[in-house]
């Protein structure tokens, strides 16, 4: 694999590759002192954010550093971006300087495919970690694996994905992978926040929470995507959350078994109660904790092979 | 199977090195070799811990555990280290696999670890697994038990237990086949 730029296209085998790596390294760092493996010694991973991002971004430099690789973060403000670089100069500075892995996040839908076009005859690798509306990759796996422990697998279980589906490049990622490995995904949202087309995707929709809660095996919930709204997409903040938001009611419409994922970054009261976000049902922390693994995986299925280039 | 003659060469140019019974009673006099060496059934016997190496290393440390305990009446924890994210050779081919790694029950820190592998050849498994080690804590001392030694080594390793040491060319193939991954124990020369 060179480049990982959407879950779409990935198949079954890859994606469980990926995930079977990641459980793996999980269980070669625990109860580790040094947490540091050896693997991409000498390789350079550089993280370019043009959007803002905590997690993912903190996850991707542990992953790169508990492997041993060289990891240079780059932010839209404070480099050459915020005096009018091209993202395609930026891209190619970034590939001369010695690049093997560059990963990006940008607010244009397909950045990172266009990326990978402008470094198709160069060694470098690139990493797809969020790109606008589209995708988002790494994301969708770690939510898989965080899936995968508490259910034991994927095959033939219900998810849910609640929430600002329109907006949302997790929504994209995760119905493409949990679909490829063998899940029910269920889009749950009001009709002004889900996609044209989605009648064209590989899931049931439903506009109404509380009849669909009881069958699911697990519940993703979405963040309101304030900043990508530009008209009025439903009543008020206090409408959506009675309508949508997953509070303590609503938990128990759910099986005793049934898992509560949120990508981050949570809007408590609004898409999740508190009290439903700290239950022990919420995977919250372990998806990030998930994420690190996910992460070096990905790095090892991109940088630790003969080259490719394709 | 069971009459075919060791030694014997098949039609397709293989050579059987061990038969089944064999490799059980290689398998035996390696265990007692260590309960020997490692002075294990004396009073003040020191904590041995067996690390086969993935894939055929892990059964057979498991193996050697169990005649260690049947022979010496002392248990000996076992474990299993994946030595792939350790290799110098990942960017030489398409993308591995990791294995299992599991520590022993009580770690090794302190311990006589015994490597448990199925062939030695270069020694670049065995670097990487004291590598890997290493990253796990501090061993008393490292020991090597390996089924086959096949010669060619391009590093200065050596074991300390072989089951059977075997002269090579570099470009035969030596298969040993564990009943776990197989179906049947046996060592062949391709």
């Amino acid at each position: 694999m060179k480049h990982l730029l959407s879950t779409d296209g990935l198949d079954r085998d890859q994606a469980i590759a990926i995930l079977d790596t990641a459980d793996r390294l999980k269980q070669a760092l625990l109860g580790r002192e040094v947490r540091k493996l050896p693997t991409l010694r000498g390789r350079t991973v550089i993280t370019m954010f043009y959007e803002n991002s905590t997690r993912t971004r903190v996850s991707f430099e542990i992953a790169g550093k508990w492997m041993s690789a060289d990891v240079i973060n780059v932010s839209s403000s404070g480099s050459s971006v915020s005096k009018g670089e091209s993202l395609r100069d930026t891209a190619l500075t970034l590939q001369a300087a010695g690049a093997d892995c560059v990963i990006v996040r940008h607010p244009a839908s397909g950045a990172a495919h266009r990326l990978a076009g402008w470094l198709k005859h160069t060694g470098t690798s690139v990493v797809n970690a969020g790109d606008g509306m589209h995708e988002h990759p790494t994301q969708a796996l770690l939510d898989a694996a965080t899936l995968r422990d508490r259910l034991g697998g994927l095959d033939g279980r219900r998810i849910a994905i609640v929430g600002d589906v329109l907006h949302s490049r997790v929504a994209r990622s995760n119905v493409h992978l949990l679909t490829t490995l063998g899940a029910e995904v269920t889009l749950v949202a009001p009709p002004t926040l889900l996609p044209t087309g989605v009648e064209n995707w590989p899931v049931t929709v439903s506009h109404e929470i509380d009849s669909e809660l009881p069958g699911q095996d697990a519940v993703m919930l979405l963040r309101v995507q304030a900043e990508r709204m530009t008209g009025g997409f439903f009543p008020s903040s206090r409408e959506y959350s009675i309508a949508y938001g997953l509070n303590e009611r609503r938990l128990k419409l759910l099986p005793d078994h049934a898992v509560v994922l949120h990508p981050g970054p949570m809007l408590r009261g609004m898409e999740i109660a508190s009290v439903v976000a700290d239950s022990p049902r919420a995977a919250i922390t372990e998806q990030v904790r998930n994420g690190v693994h996910v992460r070096m995986a990905v790095l090892y299925h991109l940088l630790a092979h003969e080259e490719e280039n394709a | 199977m069971a009459s075919r003659q060791r030694g014997a060469t098949d039609p397709a140019g293989d050579r059987e090195i061990l038969s089944a019974g064999d490799v059980a009673r290689t398998v035996a006099r390696m265990a007692h070799q260590i309960i020997e060496k490692t002075a294990l059934d004396a009073p003040s016997a020191p904590d041995v811990v067996l690390m086969g190496i993935p894939s055929r290393g892990a059964p057979l440390a498991r193996r050697l555990a169990a005649k260690i305990a049947e022979f010496s009446g002392r248990t000996v924890h076992e474990g299993t280290l994946d030595i792939t994210l350790y290799r110098d050779d990942l960017r030489r081919g398409p993308t591995r696999p990791l294995e299992t790694t599991k520590l022993p029950e009580g770690g090794i820190d302190d311990k006589l670890v015994v490597l448990v592998d199925d062939v030695l050849f270069s020694g670049r498994t065995i670097r990487a697994a004291l590598d890997a080690l290493r990253d796990h804590g501090r061993p008393r001392a490292v020991q090597l038990a390996v089924l086959v030694d096949r010669g060619h080594r391009e590093l200065p390793i050596r074991a300390d237990y072989v089951g059977k040491n075997l002269p090579t060319s570099k470009t035969e193939d030596v298969v040993v086949m564990l009943d776990e991954f197989d179906g049947r124990d046996g060592v062949v020369l391709k």
